[in-house]
């Protein structure tokens, strides 16, 4: 028989008010504090709490065989426990089953491995000590923002003493071989490596309700006639998209290591990184926001440290990607922006005035 | 097929979008074999030698003698009528040229054989109305421009307004340049959505290479408008949003491209508002030198208060120039890569020319990827637009 386990992502960034070039210097609000209120809310109601309603009831309904592991950032938490409360609540409620487990990430969602491992490493730790605190639960496995991936950061979450890590089940590195297994990361035995099927993954998230689609509709037996037919050829189902569960039986065993030299996430068909840092605007602005690292650093002013986070959120470089601008694919996915142009252009001016603000604050705890 | 085609400019002599508009669907039009005659009023700048070489194909041109401006208003025809030498064959007012240009062409229809009519905008429409009655055949109206654009609204001449909307209603079809020049068309002159195509504009991609030291280029960066000085394309809004930039960035320069009845108060506003050091005004200018102006500029702003379409936006493009467009324009509904504006909102439009200063990966991602973008434009696209609806026509009976 095959596991199925199912994985929940819990995330929603905070969005940035229109911010305008004449504004750099007034050290204005960067958030958008309204909106992000209003989608906070209207995601609790419309998905988060019906959601935890027919997890809770499958566990009881399968005498707890039912799994799911949550990765919830640390910016959604913060927003959820300011603006809708009862949703914290009812994951307390979930996580009390003894059947869910919750992933560590980076709290604010980024992606600070590849630009300052001290503050990576801060961020996760930061994020450990928020769901230790808030569901009296210590995560042991680590799931990167967007899934990145390569064999270094697998090593970096081992020695960080986690047991476990999440990829995606990329064709080019698998190759012949399936996700459908646990396998090591290259030259590692203290960690394990869980891979997502995209394929099935997919399935429901993005082909579910497409009528075009040859298999569509997708009843609940053909699925499961789907994940019958791995027998023989995988251990494990890890579906990523919405749900995705990590009993701890499922992968004592690995079976064999596996190389990733690339970076790798789970984004588009190439599955790297040109969604966020595909064109120049992308590079440009990630680049300089973790240059203040000294001056935020130097500050030692926590307000100053937490918005110089949030402005790494990795959405924040996801809108300004022209990749599906360019395939007129513009309305597939969700933007609040008019156009990539917009978003950067608003993050810039936001990081101009940040700029400053950290200039000053920095120079002021060195002068001290 | 056998097209009449009546219109009014074509380059290199026009004074606007229409010209190109016409050049590049008529050259896309006889390439796919269809059979134009193209009714063009005669300018006594234009010489029968410069009409032979125009590289259209099965297009033939056809001439009457008038030096109709497609812009003019009835005062500016005046004006340029004490200007030339008049002959004999002019009429003193601009209506009365039109009722010339209308009366030739039935004469015109009368000789020529043809399967169906195409009038580009409203001097032209009465021809095709005349023609129609002379010859039975289905009428297109190309509506490059409303009466309502020309005059944001504001002061609509009603005998331009009543041949306009007479002759939509006389049409078999209304050829609509944009989306927003159709719901236009729906709300100010009551014609049923149905009767309404909307073929958007494209851009010819062949372009002039000029490897030129522009001198400006040492010391400024250039923000370029180009178009006729008029409300229309909203040259006050660029003015202020000058104004607006120059409290905050140095040594740039905004050059004012074009011609038209605003000009001295656009001067003057300049003046007033203390940058006339920093606004040049370049005239209007010929076909090269727009291309020079391209290639030259750092930004191109369309501020237009009520654009049908705008080519200038893709021809900027089109010469790596990124560009700032009107979101009351046809071309914003087709153009993704650059950025958009209300054109009021001088605010928002002098925020974003600042970012275009400044931030230059924003400046180069727009550059490369409009010019991209705008690469993927063929006149081949409308072409095939407009042979469909001759088509529904034609079968129609």
């Amino acid at each position: 028989m095959v596991s199925v386990c199912f994985y929940f992502q819990v995330h929603q960034p905070p969005r940035l008010r229109k911010y305008s070039v004449f504004e750099i210097g007034h050290h204005n609000n960067y958030f958008d504090e309204r909106k992000n209120e209003a989608i906070i809310k209207k995601v609790a109601h419309k998905s988060y709490l019906p959601a935890n309603r027919v997890v809770l009831d499958l566990i009881n309904k399968t005498d707890g065989k039912f799994r799911v592991a949550y990765s919830m950032t640390g910016i959604v938490l913060e927003q959820l426990e300011r603006f809708a409360p009862e949703v914290i609540d009812s994951f307390r409620e979930l996580v009390k089953t003894g059947c869910v487990e919750i992933l560590d990430e980076t709290y604010h969602h980024t992606l600070s491995y590849l630009y300052s491992k001290e503050d990576f490493r801060e961020q996760v730790l930061l994020h450990n000590r928020k769901i230790r605190q808030m569901f009296s639960f210590k995560p042991k496995v680590f799931r990167n923002t967007e899934l990145v991936y390569n064999n270094d950061i697998a090593e970096f979450i081992g020695k960080m003493g986690y047991k476990g890590i999440l990829a995606e089940g990329a064709d080019h590195i698998l190759g012949w071989r399936s996700p459908n297994f646990v396998y090591r990361p290259k030259g590692l035995n203290n960690i394990k490596l869980l891979l997502k099927n995209y394929r099935l993954s997919d399935d429901i998230a993005f082909r579910f309700s497409e009528k075009s689609w040859e298999e569509f509709p997708l009843t609940a037996p053909k699925y499961a006639q789907w994940i019958n037919k791995i027998n023989g050829n995988g251990n494990v189902v890890n579906l990523f998209m919405d749900y995705e569960t990590f009993g701890e039986h499922q992968w004592e065993d690995a079976v064999a290591e596996l190389d990733f030299p690339h970076y790798v996430s789970w984004a588009d068909i190439e599955r790297d990184l040109s969604a966020w840092l595909g064109n120049r605007m992308q590079q440009e602005a990630i680049s300089q926001v973790y240059n203040l690292e000294p001056h935020v650093k130097l500050s030692k002013n926590p307000a100053l440290l937490d918005e110089w986070r949030k402005l790494q959120t990795s959405d924040h470089f996801y809108y300004m990607c022209t990749k599906w601008f360019n395939d007129g694919d513009v309305h597939k996915y969700f933007n609040p922006y008019d156009s990539p142009y917009e978003a950067f252009i608003t993050y810039m001016n936001i990081l101009n005035d940040f700029r400053m603000k950290a200039n000053k604050l920095g120079e002021v705890k060195v002068v001290e | 097929m056998k097209v009449l085609m009546f219109g009014w400019e074509f380059p290199p002599l026009s004074s606007g979008g229409l010209g190109t508009a016409c050049y590049g669907l008529t050259k896309s039009l006889s390439k796919k074999g269809v059979e134009i005659t193209f009714v063009l009023p005669y300018s006594g700048d234009i010489d029968a030698d410069f009409l032979k070489i125009i590289p259209a194909g099965n297009v033939k041109i056809r001439k009457i003698s008038t030096f109709l401006q497609p812009y003019m208003s009835s005062q500016e025809y005046k004006k340029s009528l004490g200007k030339k030498p008049q002959p004999k064959i002019y009429g003193s007012t601009l209506f009365e040229e039109v009722a010339r240009y209308t009366l030739a062409a039935e004469k015109i229809a009368e000789e020529e054989d043809f399967d169906i009519i195409h009038c580009h905008d409203w001097m032209t429409f009465g021809a095709g109305i005349k023609a129609k009655k002379k010859k039975n055949k289905p009428l297109v109206l190309h509506v490059h421009a409303t009466e309502h654009d020309r005059t944001g609204g504001h002061a609509v001449n009603q005998h331009v307004y009543d041949i306009e909307r007479h002759g939509m209603h006389k049409a078999d079809k209304v050829i609509a340049v944009s989306n927003f020049t159709k719901t236009k068309i729906m709300d100010h002159y009551g014609l049923p959505p149905e009767k309404i195509r909307v073929v958007h504009n494209a851009v010819d991609f062949s372009q002039h290479y000029y490897n030129e030291d522009f001198g400006i280029k040492k010391t400024d960066r250039i923000v370029l408008f180009l178009g006729r000085i008029t409300l229309q394309k909203g040259p006050d809004y660029f003015v202020h949003a000058a104004k607006k930039v120059l409290g905050h960035e140095k040594n740039v320069k905004f050059v004012i491209a074009g011609s038209g009845d605003m000009e001295p108060f656009i001067i003057e506003k300049a003046a007033e508002l203390g940058i006339a050091d920093k606004v040049l005004f370049a005239g209007f200018l010929n076909q090269d030198d727009v291309e020079r102006a391209y290639k030259m500029a750092d930004i191109y702003v369309m501020p237009s208060v009520s654009e049908p379409f705008g080519i200038t936006a893709l021809e900027a493009m089109k010469y790596k120039t990124p560009s700032i467009v009107s979101k009351q324009s046809g071309v914003s509904e087709v153009v993704r890569h650059c950025l958009k504006v209300d054109f009021w909102d001088v605010d928002e439009m002098s925020s974003k020319i600042i970012a275009l200063l400044r931030y230059k990966p924003l400046h180069e991602t727009l550059k490369e990827d409009g010019y991209f973008e705008v690469k993927r434009f063929s006149w081949d696209t409308p072409a095939e637009k407009c042979i469909q609806v001759y088509n529904e026509l034609i079968s129609k009976g």
